[in-house]
C-alpha cells in the first residue's frame, strides 16, 4: 500500500509511445478518483516546466507529456511524477464547479431519442428525465476544441453509439456513447446517439477560457422548451 | 504605400499556412495542426532569414499561382515541384525574389519526389495567431485563413522582414523520400495488445499509403492487423506518428491533423527523426516498419538536427 492520500491507487508508470510522447498511466480504469489523480498530476507536471515539455494532457487515467525528444530529460519528469503523483490535490467532487446545460431534447433537435427509447425500453420523456437528472463528471478534452467526455450515464439509457457515424453533426448536438455523454462543440460527423441540442457555445478561441467545461467541473443537462430555442440561441451568441 | 502580401490566383489542391503547430492546447481538445514535414518547413524559413517556426503556405501535390504587391523575397522547399516566377523556372530549395506585380506559379512534380512543398517568404505570412498559432486545422476549422484551405481572391498578408537577416546564398535539395517508404518505429505502447506473430506481420509485410489519407492520418492497406486482446482501451494521449490499429485490422497513421486523444491500440510509433520523410508520402506509395530502439531514435534525431545546423550555421547558432 503507498502512504499517503493516494490510498490503495497504485503509482503510476512512465511509458513512451516512441520518442516525443511519454504516458503517465494510473491503473487504465475509468474512475473518478482515478481521473483526479490524472488531472492534479497533470497540472503539477505543467508547474514544474520541466525542459522540453511541450504539452501536458490529462485523459481518463494517464497524462500525456508531449517533449521535444533532444531537450528532455526522463529523470527530470520522473522526479515530478514521484513526488506529486499522490500528494498533488485535487479539489473534491462537491467543490468542483457545477455547469448547468440547456437543452431542447427530441423532434429535429435530438433525432435518436426515439432509438435510445426503445433501446431503454422507456418513452422518450423517461430517457430526458433520466438524462437530465445525473450530475456528470467532466474526465476529459478530446476529439474536437471544446469536446468534453462526460460519464456517468445511468446504465439503462447507456446505448452503444452507431454502428455507421453521421456525415454531418449539427453544431450543440447532445449525443449518447455507452455510459458517456457529451456536448459536439462545432458541425462535424459524428456516430454518438443524439437525443438533444444546446444553443450553448462549448468553446471559442477568443475567450479568456476558451473552453466552457474542464476536467474535474461538474455537468447537470436542464430540459428546455422547443419553443425557447430562439430565444436561448440570441441569449447565447450575446 | 502598399501592404506586402500575396494574393491567390488559383488555390492549387490543398494549400494551407502552417506553422510548427499550436502545442500547449491539446489539454483543451485543440489538436497540435502545423506542417506535416516540419524538416522542410524550418529550412524554408531559415533559408529567407525568418526564425523556423514562422508560418509558410504547405502546398499539395499541385501548387498555387499568386501575385505579388510587393517586391518579395521567397523560397520553396520540400517537394520537388514545378516553381516559376513570371514564366521563368527557379530551382526548388534556392531563394528567389519576385517582382513587385509579379506572378509565383506553383506546378505539379514528377511523381515519387515528395508530395508536400512548402513557401516561405521573408517575414513570414502573417495571418492571424489563434491559440499561439497560425496553423490551420481544416476539421475544427481553426487558424490560417478562416480555418480553410486557401481559395481564389484570398489576401496573404505578409510580416516584417528582419533586413538584417541573412539571405543564404545556397541551394537545400527537395525532400527525400524514403527508399521503398521504409520508417524507423519503437514498438508500442500497446504491442504487448499483438501476438509475436502479428508484430512479424507488421515489421515484414509492405503496406500502400490508401487513397482515404489526408493531413489526421494515413490509413494502411495491407496485410490485416488485428489485436488478439479484444479489451477495448481507455483512451489516451496520442502522438504524432502513432500508428493505431481500428478493430477492422486497417492500421492508421497520425499525422499532423491527428485528434489529441484515442481509443485504439498502438502497436508502434514512428520516431521524430523520420515524421518528415512520413510527411512526404503520397497516396499509393508504399510504406515499411523497422523497429529500433529509443536511444537509436535520439541519435537519428541528432543526425537530422546536425543536416539542418551544417546548410545553415549561421541562422541556427545565434
Amino acid at each position: 500500500m503507498s502512504p499517503g492520500s493516494g490510498g490503495a491507487l497504485a503509482r503510476p508508470r512512465l511509458h513512451w509511445s516512441g520518442d516525443a510522447l511519454v504516458l503517465v498511466e494510473f491503473d487504465a480504469r475509468i474512475a473518478p478518483e482515478i481521473n483526479r489523480r490524472a488531472v492534479a498530476l497533470a497540472e503539477a507536471i505543467g508547474a514544474a516546466r520541466v525542459p522540453g515539455v511541450r504539452d501536458v494532457v490529462p485523459a481518463y487515467s494517464s497524462v500525456g507529456v508531449h517533449v521535444d525528444p533532444l531537450r528532455f530529460d526522463t529523470s527530470a519528469l520522473e522526479a515530478v511524477v514521484s513526488h506529486d503523483w499522490d500528494r498533488a490535490t485535487a479539489p473534491d467532487e462537491a467543490a468542483a464547479a457545477l455547469v448547468e446545460i440547456p437543452v431542447c431534447y427530441g423532434g429535429a433537435f435530438g433525432p435518436d431519442l426515439d432509438e435510445v427509447a426503445a433501446f431503454a425500453a422507456m418513452s422518450p420523456d423517461q430517457v430526458v428525465a433520466t438524462h437530465a437528472a445525473a450530475i456528470y463528471r467532466v474526465y476529459m478534452l478530446g476529439f474536437l476544441p471544446g469536446f468534453a467526455y462526460l460519464g456517468g450515464v445511468d446504465a439503462a439509457i447507456a446505448m452503444p453509439r452507431r454502428e455507421s457515424p453521421r456525415t454531418a453533426v449539427p453544431v450543440g448536438s447532445v449525443g449518447i456513447a455507452g455510459v458517456q455523454t457529451g456536448v459536439y462543440p462545432t458541425g462535424c460527423p459524428g456516430g454518438w446517439r443524439l437525443i438533444g441540442r444546446t444553443p450553448v457555445v462549448m468553446f471559442d478561441a477568443t475567450r479568456d477560457r476558451p473552453a466552457l467545461l474542464q476536467p474535474g467541473d461538474r455537468v447537470r443537462f436542464v430540459p428546455v422548451a422547443h419553443d425557447r430555442w430562439p430565444a436561448l440561441t440570441v441569449g447565447a451568441r450575446a | 504605400m502598399t501592404a506586402p502580401a500575396l494574393v491567390v490566383v488559383r488555390p492549387g489542391l490543398l494549400t494551407t499556412v502552417q506553422d510548427l503547430g499550436r502545442w500547449g492546447q491539446q489539454a483543451l481538445g485543440v489538436p497540435v495542426a502545423g506542417a506535416m514535414d516540419t524538416r522542410s518547413l524550418r529550412q524554408a524559413n531559415l533559408l529567407v532569414g525568418n526564425g523556423d517556426g514562422a508560418a509558410a503556405l504547405e502546398i499539395t501535390l499541385l501548387g498555387p499561382t499568386l501575385r505579388a504587391t510587393v517586391r518579395t523575397t521567397a523560397v520553396v522547399t520540400g517537394a520537388d515541384l514545378e516553381v516559376r516566377v513570371d514564366g521563368r523556372r527557379v530551382p526548388v530549395g534556392r531563394v528567389f525574389e519576385i517582382p513587385e506585380g509579379g506572378e509565383l506559379h506553383i506546378g505539379g512534380g514528377v511523381p515519387g519526389t515528395g508530395t508536400r512543398a512548402y513557401l516561405a517568404v521573408a517575414g513570414g505570412f502573417d495571418t492571424p495567431v489563434v491559440l499561439g498559432s497560425r496553423s490551420t486545422h481544416l476539421v475544427s476549422r481553426m487558424g490560417g485563413v478562416g480555418g480553410r484551405a486557401l481559395v481564389a481572391g484570398d489576401v496573404l498578408a505578409i510580416g516584417d522582414a528582419r533586413r538584417d537577416a541573412p539571405r543564404l546564398d545556397i541551394t537545400v535539395p527537395p525532400a527525400a523520400v524514403p527508399l521503398g517508404g521504409r520508417l524507423r518505429v519503437v514498438l508500442g505502447p500497446q504491442d504487448d495488445w499483438f501476438t509475436p506473430a502479428t508484430l512479424d506481420t507488421f515489421l515484414t509485410a509492405s503496406f500502400a499509403v490508401s487513397a482515404r489519407s489526408d493531413r489526421m492520418g494515413f490509413r494502411l492497406d495491407g496485410p490485416p492487423i488485428v489485436a488478439s486482446r479484444k479489451a477495448e482501451l481507455v483512451s489516451e494521449p496520442v502522438a504524432f506518428g502513432a500508428i493505431q490499429v481500428p478493430s477492422g485490422g486497417a492500421p492508421i497513421l497520425l499525422m499532423a491533423d491527428r485528434q489529441t486523444a484515442g481509443g485504439y491500440p498502438k502497436i508502434a510509433t514512428v520516431i521524430a527523426a523520420d515524421l518528415p520523410l512520413a510527411g512526404q508520402l503520397a497516396p499509393g506509395a508504399p510504406v515499411r516498419f523497422t523497429a529500433c530502439t529509443r536511444a537509436e531514435a535520439r541519435a537519428a534525431l541528432i543526425a537530422r538536427e546536425r543536416e539542418i545546423v551544417r546548410l545553415l550555421p549561421e541562422v541556427v547558432e545565434r
